[in-house]
């Protein structure tokens, strides 16, 4: 007997199960049938794993890019002895990027600005001329957050993003009262290559954008990343951090990004406005 | 030998007589990548575990089954499919963490020692064997790996687990941090020193020179 026939168990016919098991293994309709169940096993494993636990990556995403905003502003100095006395408070508004107006008809709670910049009732496509940053669809509001001491606007957090080496850089940018100074700039969100690219989440790295000027006095924007480390004496170093060795692709898609969304494209709108108020 | 002692020794052997790290140099590249601190090594450490015991125990129950032609195939569908179901119990419980070794966690599919395993005894051996085998394997990365992470993290940050061990003198204390300790290439020497002294203590690991070196002057 051959082992491709049925195998009787007893009296009773082997199950149908019982003869493709005892079916030798090099026999393609095996091969397919084992690699079809390992497949859906599998997979049935992955998408569990990925839906059960979904809710809470939600929330640690959340908690983090909330971090890196306290990060920003934490800055300040004495900031939270003030922020535990209730004397400070952090607030939440939606900017129209284009008036640079705040929309108070909109609740920044509910208003989701990635999936806003997908829909296209709520986003504009950015001149490719323009996109700089590789931004692609641009929401058409954002939201901002202003950290408010004793009725005066201490810093102003503005959300950016742009492409690093091989991801989206999603990140804050905070900017102090008078609008022309860096109070920090983090990144919650990026896939950049572990030990150069995700450098630009490295706390020692990220502390030396408190300070740097924004802008020189003819009104061209200036901030950036250098090439290698910044030379103190020259002229550049009241504007630029440390070049991120190996990272130049992430280096010169952080640049790219600010002069985006600190340019007319991005904020700059709205930052007319405050300096107007 | 009896069969009690046989599975003893499946799950010993590895830790230090057949050690991935030490003696068959599998692996090195994460313990180079992941070690900088203790959390990260530990973490590390109970997810390749996890990964190689079960990948063992299921390989090991199908493979009176497993077509030759596709074996490598599945096998790796299956690490990977473990490897991704880690990745996302990390990032829901211990965010900060998987945010740290970020790439690193989905690189133990790659990871030399976990097909080597499935390969090398998972197919062709019983499943409880195979769990052995897996957990031993895993152990003994494990404690390379947690020794090393120790090493780094008190020469190099001056803690341990983030608590001061050493207080450094940017911190107001006493001592100077080694730098080389914050990068990856001194877990090589580490590893180095590891290898030495094992193979000083059971000179039955260490291997026969390849080719004989040529004295200076000789012919």
């Amino acid at each position: 007997m051959s082992t491709n026939e049925p195998v009787n168990v007893g009296d009773r016919p082997a199950s149908v199960f019982r003869q493709f098991l005892d079916m030798p293994n090099d026999r393609p309709i095996k091969t397919l049938a084992i690699t079809l169940i390992v497949a859906l096993v599998c997979s049935a494993l992955v998408t569990a794993s990925a839906v059960i636990l979904k809710p809470r990556q939600i929330a640690n995403r959340e908690a983090e890019r909330q971090r890196h905003i306290v990060d920003i502003v934490s800055r300040v100095p004495d900031f939270a002895a003030a922020f535990s006395r209730g004397e400070a408070t952090l607030e939440a508004k939606v900017v129209d990027l284009e008036s640079g107006e705040y929309v108070p008809r909109m609740d920044p709670a509910s208003f989701d600005q990635r999936a806003a910049a997908k829909d296209p009732e709520t986003s504009v496509m950015v001149d490719p001329k323009e996109d700089v940053a590789w931004v692609g669809r641009r929401a058409k509001f954002a939201v901002v957050y202003l950290l408010v001491r004793a009725g005066k606007t201490e810093v102003v957090v503005l959300p950016v993003r742009g492409k690093g080496y091989g991801s989206m850089l999603y990140g804050y940018l905070g900017v102090s009262a008078d609008l022309k100074t860096v109070v920090g700039l983090t990144f919650y969100e990026h896939t950049e290559t572990p030990g150069l690219g995700a450098l630009i989440d490295a706390p020692s790295w990220r502390r030396q954008w408190y300070g740097k000027r924004i802008w020189d006095q003819t009104g061209t924007q200036r901030l950036g990343i250098a090439t290698g480390p910044v030379d103190p004496a020259s002229p550049d170093a009241a504007y630029q951090v440390d070049g991120l060795t190996g990272a130049t692709w992430t280096s010169h898609g952080v640049t790219n990004l600010l002069r985006y969304w600190l340019g007319d494209h991005g904020f700059g709108p709205f930052l007319r406005k405050l300096r107007a108020r | 030998m009896n069969p009690g002692t046989g599975k003893l020794r499946t799950l010993i052997t590895p830790l230090v007589g057949d050690n991935p790290i030490t003696l068959q140099v599998l692996g090195v590249c994460s313990a180079l990548a992941v070690t900088k601190t203790l959390a990260t090594a530990l973490i590390m450490s109970l997810a390749v575990i996890a990964v190689i015991t079960v990948s063992n125990a299921a390989i090991s129950s199908i493979r009176m089954h497993l077509p030759r032609s596709v074996r490598l195939i599945i096998q790796i569908t299956i690490i990977a499919s473990l490897v991704i179901v880690v990745d996302q119990v990390l990032k829901a419980y211990a965010y900060s963490l998987s945010r740290q070794l970020s790439v690193f966690v989905g690189l133990i599919v790659t990871n030399c020692i976990i097909l080597g395993r499935a390969e090398a005894f998972a197919i062709r051996n019983g499943v409880v064997a195979s769990i052995l085998d897996g957990l031993g394997n895993g152990l003994g990365y494990a404690w390379i790996l947690i020794a090393v992470g120790t090493v780094r993290e008190i020469f190099g940050a001056g803690t341990l687990l983030g608590i001061v061990i050493l207080p450094t003198t940017a911190a107001g204390g006493w001592y100077q941090p080694a730098a080389l300790m914050l990068l990856p290439p001194s877990a090589f020497f580490i590893i180095g020193f590891m290898i030495w002294a094992i193979r000083s203590a059971r000179a039955e690991q260490v291997e026969e020179d390849e080719f004989e070196v040529t004295k200076a002057g000789g012919p």
